[in-house]
């Protein structure tokens, strides 16, 4: 079983920080809303949390808010895939045009009709 | 022996989740591998989640026997969580992508409030330091959970008008203090043993009145700042209670979205060259700001017929786009105008401000769904000094961030903000609904210049009727 104490868990902390800090440091503003939206999917592993909750409830209130953890969790993380995935589709150069360069795991996103 | 095994497996497989989540991360730094980047990130949260179910050979003895029961619930939650999400998030039109983001990031808050809550119902939090930042986690999470939803209705428009009562100030900072209170209550009287679960609740209704009430007052153009400050404190709930649990991939993931958040608000709040205190404590646009001296000449409308001809006959054009365009979905048909421009030999720019529209980036997005190339899209400080020899600036729903009295005009709310300097130009066209103010409620000096000429309409229609004018001239070879 893992064991953090409190100083493991600052360490983590602070090296966890000071990583996201450098990542984000670097990304052209170009980037911010896919960035934004991609860093809201990370944040939805909190879906883990609510599982490991859910599965350890045993009376009906915790089983009540164990199960809107894991409602909101995986609302949070399939959804900020969904529309990062969508925005980060659309981002092309002059010098390769359309849609062409999508990877072919991903269906087509729907588009939008003007 | 299964249990060590699983043990080992649920580990294993998170130091895997929490690296490809990492690694996906620092993929979308960039315009190539981004697509990628967000894939990687993706297998690692699925991997991450069917293996936290082995969990199941590690649960207390008590809830073993609603084992059968609690995994369907979880099965059941991830189904319907995961399928609406998914689906409002393939089906809404990227336009309104601020609310979607400002939507999920507020389920991130309430599943790590949750947590939290869960944790101080079951009483599996012992300890003075564990409960404190389960409590701490508990704040800020049901803090963004509420206030995300606040931004939302703003950005949805359910709420339209910024809510302010006298000594709001005031008013939140006595919330606050009273969330804070009755959080040091519940870690005291865990110490003795009983907690009353009205407590809990209490805590977690101040708590989210206080997230409610700081939200309200925000103005709709503080709408960069203020999602990015939640998305930073959702990641930092979840970092936090990933401690409570034990769980290094949350808390890894968790805080790398804090830090990273936190950078982003930094980056918007200094482009409105304000603090995020300002921000969020001073009521940004309450006072009405009367004119700050006489703005001379006025206003001269011009038909967009007129306007379309003359950029068609210029050599360079830089097009500033804001929220105005989003409002009036007019991304596709100003891109259908530019390569009619492009195909008469004219240069054409974009010029991003960083806290043009409702979210960081979003004119990037609008642009890039119409299919502009991004090599065609300029940020503020790359082609600021451009301006002054271009022929033509188009400013279309922008206001604020081309107000030349943030460079000049030290009495303007807005003195000392990175504008983009569209006035330079030597013409200037500015499309627009109508002759109000800005959402800071200030003149703009621009809207009177000598060089300056005012399209009314709105955007989409507008460009549509250029788009037919030039058209009409017929290619440039047969001109």
């Amino acid at each position: 079983m893992i064991h953090i104490d409190s100083f493991t868990g600052l360490y983590i902390f602070m090296l966890a920080g000071f990583a996201g800090w450098i990542i984000i440091g670097r990304v052209p503003a170009i980037l911010h809303t896919p960035l934004m939206s991609g860093s809201n999917f990370v944040h939805g592993i909190v879906v883990i949390g609510g599982i490991i909750v859910l599965l350890d409830a045993t009376t009906l209130t915790e089983r009540i808010i164990g199960f809107i953890a894991v409602l909101l969790g995986a609302g949070n993380a399939a959804g900020g895939y969904a529309v990062t995935d969508r925005m980060l589709a659309m981002f092309q150069t002059s010098a390769h045009p359309a849609h062409a360069k999508r990877p072919a795991h991903k269906r087509a996103a729907p588009h939008k009709k003007v | 022996m299964i249990d060590q095994v699983s043990q080992l497996l649920v580990g294993a497989v998170d130091l895997v989740a929490a690296f490809l989540l990492l690694y996906g991360l620092h993929r979308m730094a960039s315009p190539v591998t981004a697509p990628s980047g967000i894939f990687v990130a993706g297998i690692g949260m699925a991997v991450a989640i069917l293996v936290t179910f082995l969990d199941i050979v590690g649960v207390s003895a008590a809830a073993r026997p609603f084992l059968p029961v609690n995994i369907g619930l979880a099965l059941i939650a991830l189904v319907i969580g995961g399928g609406v999400s998914w689906w409002g998030g393939r089906k809404v039109a990227m336009t309104a992508m601020p609310q979607m983001v400002a939507i999920y990031n507020g389920m991130g808050g309430g599943a790590a409030g949750s947590i939290a809550a869960v944790e101080l119902f079951a009483r599996h939090t012992t300890g003075i330091v564990p409960l404190v930042v389960t409590l701490l986690g508990a704040l800020i999470g049901a803090v963004s959970f509420a206030g995300s939803i606040i931004a939302w209705a703003k950005l949805q428009s359910i709420l339209n008008k910024p809510l302010r009562l006298p000594f709001m100030r005031y008013i939140n900072l006595f919330l606050f203090l009273l969330s804070l209170a009755a959080g040091v209550m519940i870690a005291v009287l865990s110490q003795s043993g009983a907690v009353s679960p009205d407590f809990i609740y209490g805590f977690f209704i101040l708590a989210m009145l206080f997230g409610i009430m700081l939200t309200l007052p925000i103005g709709g153009a503080d709408m960069p700042v203020v999602i990015s400050i939640y998305n930073a404190f959702t990641g930092l709930a979840v970092g936090l209670e990933g401690f409570v649990l034990q769980n290094p991939a949350l808390m890894i993931a968790g805080m790398v979205v804090g830090a990273a958040g936190l950078m982003l608000t930094i980056l918007m709040a200094r482009a409105m060259n304000r603090s995020i205190a300002n921000v969020l404590f001073s009521n940004f646009g309450d006072a009405p700001t009367h004119a700050h001296g006489a703005i001379k000449g006025e206003m001269k409308p011009t038909a967009p017929a007129d306007a379309g001809t003359f950029m068609r006959y210029a050599k360079s054009v830089i097009i500033v786009p804001g929220y105005g365009l989003a409002a009036a979905q007019g991304q596709q048909k100003l891109f259908e105008f530019v390569k009619l421009l492009q195909a008469d030999g004219v240069s054409v720019k974009f010029a991003i401000h960083p806290v043009a529209g409702r979210m960081p980036g979003q004119m990037d997005v609008l642009l890039a769904e119409a299919g502009v190339p991004y090599d065609m899209i300029f940020q503020l400080d790359d082609i600021n000094t451009e301006f002054a020899e271009t022929d033509v600036s188009l400013v279309i729903g922008a206001n604020d961030v081309v107000n030349p009295a943030a460079r000049t005009d030290k009495s303007s709310p807005i003195f000392g903000m990175p504008i983009l300097n569209a006035d330079k130009a030597k013409q200037v066209y500015v499309i627009k609904r109508g002759q109000g103010k800005g959402y800071a409620g200030i003149q703009n000096a621009l809207f009177y210049a000598e060089n300056c000429n005012m399209v009314y309409g709105d955007a989409a229609a507008v460009l549509a009727t250029m788009i037919e004018a030039v058209r009409g001239l017929g290619t440039k070879a047969a001109a």
